[in-house]
């Protein structure tokens, strides 16, 4: 079997808009590479958004006032209710903007395989806008740590990423202080007195570990990962608050050398001398070429593009693509088409509901023009944007969303969207368009006897063959 | 219009009446209800239940230590002051705390070790849930389905519920309903697809236990209401509703996130007192939910592992190992901590940093199995924890009725 237009299209890209089938033309494979070559030019939608130091900025200050009203005496808790509640509405509307942007993006681009890469390494360095310091970040961590990288090399995403204000702030690294650090020494007396400690936060170094590089049970233990996040120690993001905190350009990243726990480190049985910020970059560079980590990436690509249970044929093939090229991602991406389970039938993947809203708005043709309502099917749906909860991202496994209970809301949904348009709309014609050879004659001669449009375009977008890839 | 409710239980289906949710007011062999609430993120079992008798305590615990507790539960423990309802419960003896409790799992990821906590063995790689092979081995499943008799509170099913026995699953939705001739047109585009058709009759039945004016209420508590803490009481009271019907489900599983509190926990105020609240707050709402069934009702409260004795550099604390556990209801012989106390010192900790773990946490879970839900004993060691048979069940926690 081989990679046809609709393979390419549907499981490697982000569903079929009504010309897109035509317009791959005779190389699907080509279609498809071409996209994963090269540098892009941020797409027009995010190119007016908010850099992470400005969401920076419209955050801290709201924190300022907020702890200048904690220090006044009187009753102060309504206020200080309400200042939250204005640090929201300053961050609010930008994650909003984000996400709309985001899902315009999907939902008209011609290169949707590249795009879909950007959700699965945006998802693979996941962070969660419940955490408040993130919100606004979540979106700009995937806009300029991840787009910008997709045509290097991993180290070059993972630096990327883990010296980001989003990851930072997100895996609390910002307030990790080395016990030995000057900071530490210097405010010793004034913190015992106060019954406060300085120390480590480990949260980054582990996930850096489990998640992000090596894998879990790969071999590390809890001293590599203590060790790790000493030499962590330091990475911080600028201008967080006064007086030394104030040091750095606000919202960027920043070494701070007071917060950094000095001397050598044994990580993984290397020994790394002090380096200030080099230490942990060399640490990131030995785990990125690590064989761990290529096995633990290519077995998230290989879940993601070719099953829930990833072939380990698949995965060890695009490991060793991963360790020969070094990390370099376009070579990592091209060995996903080139796999022989790319035309695997039927469709193995099962759409998470952030893959189902965005090829029903590419088929439809249709983005909704507030950001409010571009948001709402897939908080409906269980998949709010860049809110995973964890650090571990969403889940890429069909059993983690395909029960009973949610087939009922993707049924609602899109009874609401054809709802919305279905009237103008000739269905079976969508659905042919976006579908092809794949729709069913059964969802055909369902849809061809609907009693309206609109109720023909429910039972495509219900269908057993839309709801896969 | 004609509501999705009056599409269910209708006469006139033809092919959909498969949809009929349920055989016919049939009765289970016991009324026993059994509530699993997975605290996701590592619940800090000190904070919840601090040991302020413990000697090194107040030392080790720092700023976090709670050392004049308003709940004592007896010369070492004591209840966290934002848990208000248990200590009634633990008053009126249908309490039990449980600590140094942790699941087999000794490493430090949160996704290992919920897989672990959910899957019941000692890896990552099983995928189906130990309270999905105890299903078909309750007597409660013998007249009636699988999918009849379980729940999960969420879109999707947890861990701890997937498997080979089907079960349900229900959330609360903010969506209009789809009318009933477009749902009789999707029951029949799915005829020739099991994989749909089945989760399509199960979510339709749950939704007519649920009923209308439980939608409604449900919409109006989601209103607006973006704190999770709130959403944890709409969703247990939801529980106990579908709990409490003649012919609803016996099993349920709520999840509620947000427990990985790496800095600025707090102690008697702040970040985690407030989710302890809202968890207090979301049993209670069950507990008044369920009304006169909550004399049949357990609930067991667990979470993957604890968290470092000693406070961190954020004020908070990291990932650690042995935790605390709950077992709350009417039928439970409560009134009593249970714990083989390891202490503070140094010496006594796990690796020198978390709480040891003296209690298996599947000695409970097949307590609570065997005497309050009738699973024997060798369906236990085989199918449900096969890999337990050195730990010993716990004995005695449920009231003889």
């Amino acid at each position: 079997m081989t990679l046809t237009n609709l393979i390419a299209a549907n499981r490697f890209g982000l569903g079929a808009r009504p010309d897109e089938l035509a317009s791959i033309g005779t190389d699907p494979r080509g279609w498809l590479a071409a996209q994963i070559q090269g540098t892009r030019s941020h797409p027009d939608a995010i190119r007016s958004l908010p850099t992470s130091a400005q969401v920076f900025a419209a955050y801290t200050q709201g924190q300022e006032a907020k702890r200048d009203l904690r220090k006044e005496s009187g009753k102060q808790a309504e206020r200080v209710q309400k200042l939250i509640a204005n640090i929201r509405q300053k961050v609010v509307p930008i994650y909003l903007d984000q996400v709309a942007a985001r899902y315009r993006i999907a939902a008209t681009t011609t290169e949707p395989f590249r795009e879909r890469l950007v959700h699965f390494w945006s998802n693979h360095f996941a962070v969660s806008a419940d955490k408040a310091a993130v919100i606004g970040l979540a979106g700009t961590l995937e806009n300029e740590a991840i787009r910008p990288n997709l045509q290097a090399r991993f180290i070059d995403l993972l630096y990327a990423v883990e010296s980001h204000p989003a990851m930072i702030l997100y895996l609390d690294n910002q307030a990790s202080i080395g016990p030995d650090s000057k900071l530490a020494t210097r405010a010793a007396r004034r913190l015992q007195s106060s019954g406060r400690k300085v120390g480590i936060n480990e949260n980054l170094a582990r996930e850096i570990l489990e998640l992000h590089t090596l894998g879990v049970g790969s071999g590390y233990s809890q001293t590599d990962v203590s060790a790790f996040a000493e030499a962590l120690t330091g990475w911080s993001v600028g201008g967080g608050g006064r007086g030394m905190l104030a040091e750095g350009e606000p919202g960027k990243y920043v070494f701070r050398e007071n917060f950094h726990q000095p001397g050598a480190k044994t990580i993984l049985g290397k020994r790394y001398g002090a380096d200030g910020p080099g230490q942990a970059r060399a640490v990131l560079r030995d785990v990125a070429s690590h064989p761990a980590t290529a096995t633990h990436i290519a077995t998230k690509l290989v879940r993601h593009f070719i099953a829930d249970d990833p072939p380990s044929a698949a995965v060890e093939h695009v490991a060793k693509v991963f360790r020969d090229s070094d990390g370099n991602l376009p070579a990592v991406h091209a060995a996903l088409i080139d796999l022989p389970q790319v035309a695997t039938q039927p469709p193995p993947k099962f759409k998470t509901p952030h893959e189902f809203v965005i090829s029903a708005l590419r088929m439809l043709d249709f983005v909704p023009d507030k950001p409010q309502q571009v948001l709402a099917p897939f908080q409906l749906l269980g998949q709010r944007p860049w809110s995973p909860g964890s650090p571990a991202g969403w889940p890429d496994t069909a059993d983690q969303w395909d029960g009973p209970d949610a087939l009922l809301r993707r049924i609602e949904w899109a009874t609401q969207v054809a709802d919305r348009i279905g009237s103008k709309s000739r269905p079976l014609q969508v659905g042919m368009q976006s579908l092809g050879t794949a729709l069913t004659q059964r969802t055909s001669t369902a849809i061809s006897r609907a009693e309206s449009g609109a109720q023909g375009l429910t039972l495509l977008l219900v269908s057993p063959e839309f709801q896969r890839r | 219009m004609i509501d999705r409710r009056t599409f269910v239980s209708g006469a006139a289906l033809g092919a959909a009446t498969a949809f009929m949710p349920r055989c016919l007011f049939a009765r289970t062999d016991s009324d026993a209800r059994f509530v699993l609430v997975i605290l996701r993120g590592a619940l800090d079992g000190l904070a919840a239940v601090p040991a302020y008798g413990d000697g090194y305590y107040a030392g080790k615990r720092g700023e976090l230590a709670i050392t004049a507790p308003q709940y004592k539960l007896d010369g070492l423990f004591a209840l966290n002051p934002a848990l208000e309802h248990l200590h009634e419960r633990y008053r009126a003896q249908e309490l039990i705390v449980f600590h140094a409790v942790a699941s087999p799992y000794r490493e430090r990821s949160h996704f290992d070790g919920q897989d672990w906590l959910e899957n019941g063995m000692t890896n990552a790689t099983v995928h189906d849930g130990w309270l999905n092979r105890a299903l078909p081995t309750m007597p409660a499943t013998r007249a009636r389905s699988t999918e009849q008799v379980a729940l999960a509170l969420a879109q999707n099913v947890p861990l701890v519920l997937r498997g080979a026995a089907r079960v349900n699953s229900w959330a609360p939705s903010t969506l209009p309903q789809a009318d009933t001739d477009t749902l009789q047109r999707i029951a029949d585009l799915y005829a020739d697809d099991q994989y749909f058709a089945s989760r399509l009759q199960a979510a339709l039945a749950a939704d007519e236990v649920a009923g209308a004016d439980m939608q409604d209420g449900m919409q109006n508590a989601q209103k607006g209401v973006r704190d999770p803490l709130r959403a944890l009481g709409a969703v247990t009271s939801a529980a106990g509703k579908f709990l409490a019907a003649a012919d609803g489900p016996r099993i349920a599983v709520i999840e509620a996130n947000g427990w990985d509190t790496h800095a600025n926990q707090g102690a008697e105020n702040g970040q985690l007192a407030n989710r302890l609240r809202g968890l207090d707050q979301g049993l209670d709402d069950l507990r008044t939910s369920l009304g006169a069934s909550w004399r049949d009702t357990a609930v067991l409260v667990v979470t993957e592992f604890g968290r470092t004795v000693a406070v961190n550099g954020t004020r908070g604390t990291d990932h650690g190992t042995a935790t605390t556990a709950f077992l709350v209801g009417g039928a439970v012989a409560g009134g009593r901590v249970i714990a083989d106390w390891p202490g503070l010192a140094t010496g006594a900790l796990y690796q020198g940093r978390d709480l040891r773990p003296t209690l298996d946490l599947r000695a409970i879970c097949k307590g609570i199995l065997g005497s309050h839900l009738g699973v024997a004993q060798s369906a236990l060691e085989e199918k449900v924890f096969p890999e337990s048979r050195s730990v010993q069940m716990v004995d005695g926690l449920i009231r003889s009725a």
